[in-house]
């Protein structure tokens, strides 16, 4: 979605601000609203896509008002009452008013601490043929989904040359709709600041892209 | 996104108060344990940081062949160390030279290797870095201190996948002879992100 996420080449947002010595969680809110939607993501109803495009799926406003895990907590809010774990009736009222579903069974503290070691990833062991090589020139196609994507605005329509053929991936744009992984390679593909931004810098960004983005330039 | 860290007390009693009830409807219907709860606040406020990207970079500083092997599959190579799970579950190492500085960013959202560098700091989740990362990064490195020649290659890593990127910065001179826990401690987060070089100067 051209949502208010995606920030590449965005002006007015000023300096970076740093912190000398900064906590990991600056308030126990923070550490209850990352661990509220870690475990709740244990639960496995829905995967990080979906959790990635609860957050971003909102007014922009609200998008560049809200802090990070303020971010984080609405979407989880909005996970657990569309999945059907909690309504919404519930949540303003601050109360389980409903029994809990027998068929769940949250991971306790040794097995939360065994899904954080899990090695399982994005990674699909499938055999799906890779539609470039590394060294093609390709092209990002002209797309605009209003839904879920990791194709950042600033690369569309551009011209890169494909550097790493990660492997088979799960396709993010079908599994933040629940619409299955759509395995396919992902890229690591180079694009010059001269073809990005117009600048004559011999920089370069480097962004990770699937074949379903991609054509032959 | 603006205004990460707001010093406004009514602000965080509010959101206190939110995911507080969140929270208490998810116990009283069994959906999340406690327990489970705080070994998960504890796992990344405590356990897993940047000390472990400084163990992987010292390592590959001091042995060749766990350079060739980071080098071949950064990911397989980590976990020897120890190190693996949730956001480094598939991992590349970048390697600064003379000649080129890689730099990562997550313009999308937060993408970050926890299992290597812990949870990112809020300046890497905020929206001046995000948006200048890919299109002022020199600029960028400036504001942090580092100013690079023109005929250094800028490379900049835009995590939009499920890919994890740790930068291997450059050795600093004055460090030769070293053992591999002795050049751990001048690792900083900062330089495994790419936003700082590393100089003995430093007071390191």
């Amino acid at each position: 979605m051209n949502g208010a996420q995606d920030l590449g080449g965005a002006h007015g947002f000023g300096p970076v601000l740093r912190e000398s010595d900064e906590p990991v969680f600056h308030h126990r809110w923070e550490q209850r609203a990352f661990a509220v939607t870690l475990a709740l993501g244990m639960l496995g109803r829905w995967n990080l896509d979906m959790s990635r495009y609860s957050r971003e799926n909102r007014h922009p406003v609200d998008y560049l008002s809200s802090t990070y895990y303020e971010l984080w907590l609405k979407g989880v809010e909005r996970l657990a009452i569309d999945h059907g774990l909690i309504s919404g009736q519930e949540l303003k009222s601050g109360r389980g008013l409903s029994p809990p579903d027998p068929g769940i069974a949250p991971p306790d503290a040794a097995r939360a601490r065994e899904l954080l070691r899990s090695t399982a990833g994005a990674k699909m062991n499938v055999a799906v043929a890779a539609r470039f090589a590394a060294g093609d020139r390709v092209r990002v196609k002209n797309l605009h989904p209003a839904t879920h994507t990791r194709m950042p605005r600033y690369c569309r329509g551009k011209a890169g040359v494909v550097a790493i053929d990660h492997g088979v991936y799960v396709f993010p744009d079908t599994h933040a709709l629940g619409l299955g992984p759509k395995p396919q390679h992902c890229y690591s593909v180079r694009f010059t600041a001269i073809e990005l931004w117009g600048e004559a810098r011999r920089d370069t960004v480097h962004v990770d892209l699937w074949d379903d983005y991609l054509e032959r330039a | 996104m603006t205004h990460d860290h707001r010093h406004d007390h009514d602000y965080d009693e509010e959101m206190g108060f939110r995911v507080g009830a969140l929270e208490r409807v998810l116990v009283e219907k069994g959906l999340v344990d406690p327990a489970a709860l705080e070994e998960l606040i504890e796992t990344y406020e405590h356990r897993v940081g940047p000390r472990n990207g400084a163990q992987v970079v010292a390592k590959a500083w001091t042995d060749p062949d766990f350079l060739a092997r980071l080098r071949r599959d950064a990911t397989a190579a980590i976990a020897t160390l120890g190190f693996a799970g949730r956001q480094a579950e598939h991992m590349i190492a970048l390697e600064n030279t003379p000649k080129v500085h890689n730099m990562v960013v997550c313009t999308l959202c937060s993408c970050y290797p926890w299992a290597v560098l812990g949870l990112p700091p809020v300046w890497y989740k905020s929206a001046p870095y995000r948006s200048r990362a890919v299109s002022d990064p020199r600029g960028v490195l400036k504001e942090f201190g580092v100013e690079l020649a023109d005929d250094v290659e800028v490379k900049v890593w835009d995590s939009t996948a499920e890919l994890r990127y740790l930068v291997i910065p450059q050795r600093p001179a004055g460090t030769e002879g070293w053992d591999a826990e002795r050049l751990a401690g001048i690792v900083t987060r900062d330089a495994m992100i790419g936003v700082a070089q590393l100089r003995l100067e430093q007071g390191k």
